[in-house]
């Protein structure tokens, strides 16, 4: 090189770093432990097979939206639409096959249809998001948070607010039927989870969504087809949804025309304590799992712990938050 | 035979003409350079021949081929790899996995992690990168992470690729390495595109080159009948020579910048340096010497283990950008796109960003004067845009750097610490960006360029020399560049004549 004399060197050595982020996974599992042995203290009930098994019961249709979340926000999306979705699948779906005597919409198609069609609103409900937010480019935010209040207006329109209790038996299979011993429905979340992780970790289809929501372009030069990615993404999304929405309205044996109202804030709460980033790219599955773990003890222990029915929100709320301070100053890194 | 070609194409975004009806055509198993200024079309072109963007019009063939559909994108990796300008590093990404990304071996169905991690750490290995495929990829320096770029493009076993401006961010050693590669490559028969900015890179490995001039093609020739003169010409046209400022030798002035016995461990030990008003001291060293871990303790982006930062006579808290911010410092980072700009915010906004509180009272920036300002700094730095409204996401990549460095001498800093203040910038526009650096000295501005090309620190009146960690030598204007070379790369001064002239 004549002209301009640039400088050389020897290759920098690698520093020693300690791999922290192999261990990152595994962060919650302490607290998990913790949360048993302060249940334990609490009441002996706590650690009975019986409450156990309720707990991970009640929290199968929020893992599940954990779990569509925690994929959408690794994509480097948003869907807030999921907590509507969770209501008006089922409802839909069962508008549809049942009479109208129970506030069906009176075609009253064969009652098997239930799950299918239920599925299958949930597919079309994500797939229409994504229309808005890939062809349209929309803001995932406002896109989803439009389709909230629409999806649950939809609803309440579709069933004149009334909650729906003439139940198919499908639909009270999925969520009362036990499996091996236990609630058909956990087996359905973990078997949902394991196939999750095991797809994101080792499906090169699983590892573009971490690259699309790392860098959008850098993925697309890569020759991933980012919007087809993200598309399905946002289906399977609908459909978990939907899918929690059957489990819940078979456990209930109703559908409640505020059916999973509410229910978003702890979505995103337990995909962030477990390590999730809302900037996309960053976070596993395991730990949006053990996040929803994490905040189902808490619930169950501040009801063993006799917390009075007109202050568990607000504690719950506040233990949240102080969750999610915790966990920033754990990780060390801004959630961000 | 003809590998490559591109003809007639045309791209307009909007108002701008990136391309106009220009072409390129390249020989099955030559190096082709192609130059032009900031804003000529280059990377543009690229876009194009990777099947990224459509053309408004013109074709491009493979083999004599039509090109894939844009859709086909396995088509066209198979055809042509591409280090691209920006980066396109995955940060959240391992470095392993950045290398193979969306070609990840599996077994059974399933990605191979371990395999992936070996064949990684021997891709690395090949082009004497020592970098665990492990680390995270957000965790790369610029230079590292321009490294995997290289090595993942040369990795495709793609008879064509296409490097654009890939030694903006290396230093000697990484582009000789760099040079050998394609050296290999082309002996066995592959093409490529090369860009640069550095005019001695290309006739140091092409055999022809291409020139664009404002979005047009204007000579194909082989390098050895186009001599350095006539080759700056064909790229600039009659563009007028900027004289630079003259300006007093200045060491009276008061002290701005005081670093005393800053260290910071594994980066840099003991340093101390004194800048004062009106002074233009240069800082050069290698990649490994330690000397960007010291710009950004000074800006406050790192945070010393001791020693102390003055600025015009006050002590920012330490790893506060801020703080030093305040106290009068301005700073152009190296990493412009993640420290630099912000890309949706027009070049008006981001130019002047840092002097809000001159646009108007209380807080409010008046729009008319803010495009005031920004007019005068788009013509004062010769920043290619189709006016101060465009988002800045839009300019090319030298053209953004002038942007930044706009800002950074718009606030009349008392300090001035600029990192490779011409990385990516062309021929002319180094003179005139360098000029204005001057300007801002001879106003009484104390600046300091750390850099590792001779060329930056011209002007200056005094010369540090880094060498792990260290300042090992300071070169009163005067100094000679063999002597300066040798210390950098930590030969003893008086023996280094010989090692430094083969640079
Ligand atoms: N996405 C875009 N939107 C609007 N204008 C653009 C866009 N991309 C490029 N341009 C414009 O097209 C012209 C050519 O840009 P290009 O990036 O090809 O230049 P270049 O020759 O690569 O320059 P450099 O040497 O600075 O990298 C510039 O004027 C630029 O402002
Ligand atoms: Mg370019």
């Amino acid at each position: 090189m004549t002209g301009t004399p640039t400088v050389a060197t020897a290759p920098a050595k690698p520093r020693p770093r300690l791999r922290l982020a192999r261990f990152r996974d595994l962060a919650l599992v302490p607290a998990i432990v913790v949360l048993l042995v302060v249940g334990a203290i609490i009441d002996p009930v706590f650690l009975s097979k019986a409450n156990l098994v309720n707990v991970l019961q009640q929290q199968t249709e929020l893992s599940l939206l954990v779990l569509a979340e925690a994929i959408i926000l690794i994509a480097g999306k948003f869907d807030l639409s999921l907590e509507s979705t969770i209501g008006l699948a089922p409802a839909l779906a069962l508008g549809l096959v049942i009479p109208s005597a129970s506030h069906g919409l009176g075609t009253e198609w064969p009652t098997a249809l239930a799950i299918p069609l239920c599925l299958l609103t949930g597919a079309v409900i994500g797939a229409f998001n994504g229309l808005l937010i890939l062809r349209f480019r929309l803001s995932a935010f406002i896109v989803t948070l439009g389709m909230l209040i629409v999806l649950r207006g939809l609803q309440i329109g579709l069933t004149g607010g009334q909650n729906l209790f003439d139940i198919p038996p499908s639909v009270l299979y999925l969520g009362n039927a036990t499996w091996l011993g236990l609630p058909a429905s956990i087996w359905i979340c973990a078997i949902l989870f394991a196939a999750g992780i095991l797809a994101l970790s080792f499906l090169r289809a699983g590892r573009a969504v971490y690259a699309i929501g790392g860098n959008v372009d850098a993925a697309r030069a890569a020759g991933i087809r980012t919007d087809r990615v993200v598309w399905i993404v946002l289906i399977i999304g609908g459909l978990l949804a939907a899918l929690a929405g059957l489990l819940m309205t078979g456990r209930l044996g109703s559908v409640a025309a505020a059916q999973g109202q509410g229910m978003i804030f702890t979505v995103f709460a337990a995909a962030v304590i477990g390590g999730v980033s809302l900037d996309g790219g960053k976070g596993t599955l395991f730990g949006a799992l053990c996040g929803v773990l994490v905040l189902g003890l808490i619930n169950n222990i501040l009801t063993l712990g006799g917390v009075s029915a007109q202050w568990i929100q607000a504690i719950y709320g506040a233990i949240i938050l102080a969750a999610l301070i915790l966990a920033r100053l754990t990780s060390g890194k801004a959630q961000d | 035979m003809t590998a490559v070609t591109a003809e007639n194409i045309t791209k307009r975004y909007g108002a701008t003409t990136a391309l106009d009806h220009a072409g390129i055509a390249l020989t099955t198993g030559e190096t082709h350079a192609l130059v032009g200024r900031n804003g000529a079309g280059k990377s543009t072109l690229v876009s194009i021949l990777t099947g990224l963007q459509r053309a408004d019009t013109g074709v491009v063939t493979f083999d004599g081929e039509p090109a894939p559909p844009l859709a086909d994108r396995d088509g066209w990796r198979q055809r042509v790899a591409c280090v691209y300008q920006k980066s396109t590093i995955i940060p959240t990404l391992t470095v392993g996995e950045n290398l193979f990304l969306n070609r990840q071996q599996s077994r059974r169905g399933l990605i191979d992690w371990r395999g992936l991690r070996r064949r990684a750490g021997e891709l690395l290995d090949r082009y004497g990168v020592a970098i665990d495929p492990a680390t995270v990829a957000g965790d790369l320096t610029v230079e590292q992470g321009q490294l995997v770029e290289i090595a993942r493009a040369l990795s495709f076993g793609a008879r064509f690729i296409i490097l654009d401006e890939p030694t903006a961010r290396l230093d000697a050693a990484a582009i000789e390495r760099l040079f050998e590669r394609m050296r290999d490559l082309r002996a066995s028969g592959v093409t490529f595109l090369f860009i640069s900015h550095h005019l001695q890179e290309v006739y140091e490995v092409c055999q022809r080159v291409t020139v664009f001039r404002d979005a047009r093609h204007v000579l194909t020739a082989p390098v050895d009948e186009l001599p350095h003169d006539d080759l700056v010409r064909a790229m600039t046209g009659d563009a007028p020579v900027v004289a630079s400022a003259a300006r007093g030798h200045a060491n009276d002035g008061p002290v701005v910048l005081d670093v005393r016995g800053l260290t910071l461990a594994d980066r840099y030990e003991d340093v101390s340096l004194e800048v004062r008003a009106g002074e233009m001291v240069g800082l050069i060293g290698s990649g490994s010497s330690g000397k960007n871990a010291l710009a950004q303790t000074i800006a406050g982006l790192l945070r010393a283990d001791g020693g102390t930062v003055t600025i015009a006579g006050t002590t920012p808290r330490p790893g506060s950008v801020p703080g030093a911010l305040d106290a009068g410092l301005g700073y152009l980072p190296q990493d412009r796109h993640r420290e630099g700009l912000v890309p949706l915010l027009s070049v008006g906004e981001n130019a002047t960003m840092t002097i809000t509180k001159r646009l108007g009272p209380i807080g409010i920036a008046l729009p008319a004067r803010r495009r005031e300002a920004a007019t005068t700094m788009i013509d004062e730095y010769d920043i290619r845009t189709s006016g101060p409204d465009q988002p800045v996401s839009g300019l090319s990549g030298g053209n953004a750097q002038k942007v930044v460095l706009a800002r950074a001498l718009a606030s009349d800093p008392k300090a001035l610490v600029l990192v490779s203040p011409t990385a990516g910038v062309d021929v002319r526009s180094k003179q005139s960006l360098l000029a204005a650096v001057a300007k801002a000295a001879a106003a009484g501005t104390g600046v300091l360029i750390v850099s590792d090309e001779l060329d930056d620190v011209r002007d200056c009146d005094r010369v540090l020399v880094m060498f792990h960690g260290r300042i090992v030598q300071a070169a009163p204007k005067g100094w000679d560049d063999a002597s300066l070379i040798g210390a950098v790369e930590g030969v003893r001064a008086e023996s280094s004549h010989e090692e430094g002239l083969k640079e």
